[in-house]
């Protein structure tokens, strides 16, 4: 357990050096932070006075060789735009990410599991066909598609939910404020979530029916019908518990993506989470916040992949994590 | 931002008193919030708008572009480069401390040092104080432009910038990228005092009780600005009622905006030209005035402005809008496609060419889209245009390599003067003076260049037009760029938020005297 923990750490922080490496190679693709930084008529010499000072003029390999090192003491470089380390700006943006996905994840177990078995264990009613027909419509519509036609119907026309932002929020610690505190911060949160959720949500259904179906056909449920245990018992103790180690797997990939579609989710709403300010990054050409903002998503990849491998040990003791290190 | 604490809840507490029922607040949502408080740090219109909020400035602009006096009362031309401004008394900025010529002195003195503003300023040799409300602004050459520049002086507060901050840094310097004292603390004189900020996410203002500006009859108490940058989404909001004024509204939406029974909308006329630049370094054929002509022939401007901009522009002959100087009526858009094919076998072109052509596609309003129609239109002369378009950041590097023969590009004068398209645009490039910056068709004419110099140091308003006139003349017979159209500004607000007469095509909302039900 403790030998796979620091092989993952050190994994993690390959990974982290080659995403560095990449979005260091291509930050002169991404345009002219000058440009972003001064007004238009400023004349070049000006524009190359600032360039040096910020270092642009260097060598891609001094460029690279100041900022590895300052990384390795914890500095990402400043920000462009919020004048900030971008270390912090990325840690006061990440409450409001994190707070969206979990949202999002709380709308697709919610869901997700009851719709799942539902359409396992009645496969041929209308309501399974209907479900199944939503999902085939909810995974081709983009998010941005259905965020903005969610925002016309409950905010414009119905005038039910709040158009964008985060709304009221309670003070939690250090950057951490909530929307789950108070009514306007709950409002605010769901249709973001929603939106979000749209993504991931058939996919869930989708992969528990087929689960859960499979495992109707097992020998041990037939057993279990055989012996009289009443079927709710069957469907939501004894078939559903073996139809999760899939899930979890996937679900643990699926969150890592989650965090990337939230770019999308987070623009439309105006939600100030760390996937719209990586946008707008790219936008200013904020190019330090680019690079510790891939940075810090790769290692929230590699942290879930972990969680996700010891959460396996959890529902299924014969996994042995020693082994797979 | 705790510097402001106690001081800013005093405020708060005596402007519920003074305004008691008939005061409001408004929640403002912009496209982009201001990249800094420090209104020194970037030249651009969001730091111009807060400006106007937090500060005052000498004179400003009025809605038909006339001067109107603000922290200066009245002003005098002493001699031929002198012109003497007397300061309004008895104004306090935010902190408490009175505004005097040291502090004007102080905040020219800035401008100066300013990488982005001390081209504004260029042309003045220096400010003097004569007494504590008098000052003499002094320019190298006579110089007709004072009183369009003095409206970037916005005095600030000399006694709250001066010192060392806690980290022993100089409180009044400049900072381009990085933390400084300006940049995050602010005491103007304006109508609003900045209470909280949380950059790309909201910023708060309470209205200043002690503004000099008692005459004015805004009743707004306090502002929440905040950007929304998607447009559908802002436009959602102004609809919901979740905020009561939101610009910039996008062409899609004008109709919406003015049809919905709870949001009025305010447009008009912008000054900011859209422009495609021939680049005649690049292509041999650009050096031809007459093939130059026959692409303006060939673009349908009232065709652009009419399907794509959905009447959201003013079509246009030349760079000047009208209300400026420079202006001239009589240069209308030319549209003849018989015309152009005429011009392009009379220059020995009839079979046409190969061009290439960029435009971003995030920089004006339906940037890309304009591209892709004037491409389309130039295939009716038999030119076959390579088009690429990218985003703003991409685009501005290609811009400066001048890496095709047509480039797209927008001007807003920042002098609110023809003379400044004439410099950046078409003059004669030149690395020394920084003429013909972003003339990417490396158009030259030295009897064009002759008469902006001509006009640069003229003081005579009728002499200064006639000159500027007739180089809008020789720009239009040698069709040195295509003028396309202005871009129309728009703002949609909630019924009983009177913004007409604080909105211009400056697009710099005065706030202070917002009324609102």
């Amino acid at each position: 357990m403790f030998a796979y923990l620091v092989k993952r750490f050190f994994q993690a922080i390959a990974v982290m050096f080659v995403i560095s490496l990449i979005s260091f190679a291509i930050q002169d693709n991404l345009g002219d932070p000058l440009r972003e930084l001064v007004g238009q008529s400023v004349s070049e010499d000006v524009r190359q006075q600032l360039r040096d000072e910020l270092g642009l003029n260097d060598s891609f390999i001094k460029q690279y060789g100041r900022f590895a090192w300052n990384a390795l003491h914890g500095d990402l470089g400043i920000s462009y735009f919020f004048k900030e380390p971008a270390l912090t700006v990325i840690l006061k943006k990440l409450p409001a990410t994190l707070e969206l996905v979990f949202g999002a994840t709380l709308i697709i177990i919610g869901l997700s599991i009851p719709l799942g078995v539902y359409t396992a264990i009645r496969p041929n009613s209308l309501a399974t066909r209907v479900i199944m027909g939503l999902s085939i419509i909810g995974i081709s519509i983009p998010v941005f598609l259905t965020a903005i036609l969610m925002i016309f119907l409950f905010a414009v026309e119905l005038r039910m939910l709040p158009s964008y932002g985060r709304g009221d929020l309670v003070h939690l610690f250090g950057y951490w404020s909530t929307n789950f505190g108070s009514w306007d911060g709950l409002k605010h949160i769901f249709m973001p979530s929603l939106a979000l959720a749209s993504i991931m949500l058939p996919l869930f259904i989708r992969l528990i029916r087929s689960e859960m179906m499979e495992t109707l056909e097992s020998e041990y449920v037939k057993y279990a019908y055989a012996k009289g245990i009443a079927p709710r018992r069957i469907w939501f103790v004894h078939a559903l518990k073996n139809t999760l180690l899939p899930v979890i797997t996937v679900g643990g990939v699926q969150i890592g993506t989650m965090v990337a579609y939230t770019i999308l989710t987070e623009t439309v709403f105006q939600w100030p989470g760390m996937g719209f300010m990586f946008l707008e990054a790219v936008n200013r050409v904020d190019t330090p916040l680019i690079v510790a903002y891939l940075i810090v998503v790769g290692f929230i990849f590699v942290v879930t992949n972990t969680i996700v491998d010891l959460i396996y040990g959890l529902v299924n003791p014969t996994i042995n994590l020693a082994r797979m290190s | 931002m705790k510097i402001f604490g106690t001081f800013v809840s005093a405020c708060a507490l005596s402007a519920a008193v003074a305004f008691g029922a008939s005061a409001a607040s408004l929640k403002v949502a912009y496209d982009a919030d201001p990249v800094s408080l420090d209104p020194h740090e970037q030249l651009s219109g969001g730091t111009l708008q807060l400006s106007h909020m937090v500060y005052d400035p000498l004179v400003r602009w009025t809605q038909d572009l006339q001067f109107e006096a603000r922290l200066a009362t009245s002003w005098e031309q002493v001699d031929a480069t002198t012109t003497r401004f007397n300061l309004r008394k008895g104004v306090k900025f935010h902190s408490g401390n009175e505004m005097t010529a040291a502090d004007v002195k102080w905040t020219f003195d800035r401008l100066q040092s300013s990488p982005d503003f001390k081209g504004v300023f260029n042309a003045f040799e220096s400010l003097t104080v004569v007494d504590d409300y008098t000052i003499d602004l002094k320019t190298k050459e006579p110089f007709p432009l004072v009183l369009h520049t003095v409206t970037y002086i916005f005095p600030m507060d000399s006694k709250f910038y001066s010192g060392m901050d806690s980290e022993g840094k100089d409180k009044g310097e400049i900072v381009k990228h990085g933390n400084s004292f300006a940049s995050r603390n602010i005491s103007g004189t304006g109508p609003y005092v900045v209470t909280e900020r949380e950059q790309g996410v909201k910023m708060e203002f309470d209205r200043f009780a002690g503004y000099w500006d008692t005459a004015s009859k805004g009743n707004v108490d306090h502002i929440t600005l905040t950007p929304i940058k998607e447009a559908p989404t802002r436009v959602a909001a102004l609809l919901s009622g979740d905020v009561d004024f939101a610009a910039p509204i996008p062409p899609t939406d004008l109709a919406r905006v003015e049809a919905d029974a709870a949001t009025n909308l305010i447009s008009m006329a912008g000054t900011r030209i859209i422009t495609f630049q021939m680049n005649q370094n690049r292509n041999e054929a650009l050096k031809n005035p007459k093939v130059r002509l026959a692409i303006d022939y060939a673009v349908n401007n009232a065709g652009i402005v009419d399907r794509i901009m959905k009447g959201f522009g003013t079509t246009a002959g030349q760079a000047s809008p009208a209300g400026y100087l420079g202006h001239d009526a009589s240069l209308a858009p030319r549209y003849d496609l018989d015309k152009a094919n005429a011009l392009m076998a009379e220059a020995g072109y009839a079979d046409g060419f190969k061009i290439s052509m960029m435009a971003p596609n995030n920089r004006y309003v339906n940037d890309a889209k304009i591209a892709q129609a004037v491409a389309s239109m130039l295939s009716k002369i038999n030119i076959t245009v390579d088009l690429k378009t990218m985003p703003k950041a991409q685009y501005w590097p290609k811009f400066d390599e001048r890496a095709a023969d047509l480039m797209m590009i927008g001007w807003h004068s920042d002098t609110e003067d023809s003379a400044n398209f004439h410099q950046f645009l078409s003059a004669c490039p030149n690395a020394d003076t920084g003429d013909g910056q972003y003339n990417s068709g490396n158009y030259c004419n030295a009897e064009a260049d002759k008469l902006m110099a001509f006009a640069n140091g003229e003081t005579d308003a009728a002499k200064r037009a006639e000159a500027l006139q007739k180089l809008e003349g020789i720009l239009y017979a040698e069709a040195a760029f295509i003028p396309l159209h202005w871009q129309n500004l728009a703002w949609g607000v909630r019924k009983g938020v009177h913004a007409e007469s604080i909105v211009n095509a400056l697009n710099f909302p005065y706030f202070g005297d917002l009324v609102v039900d």
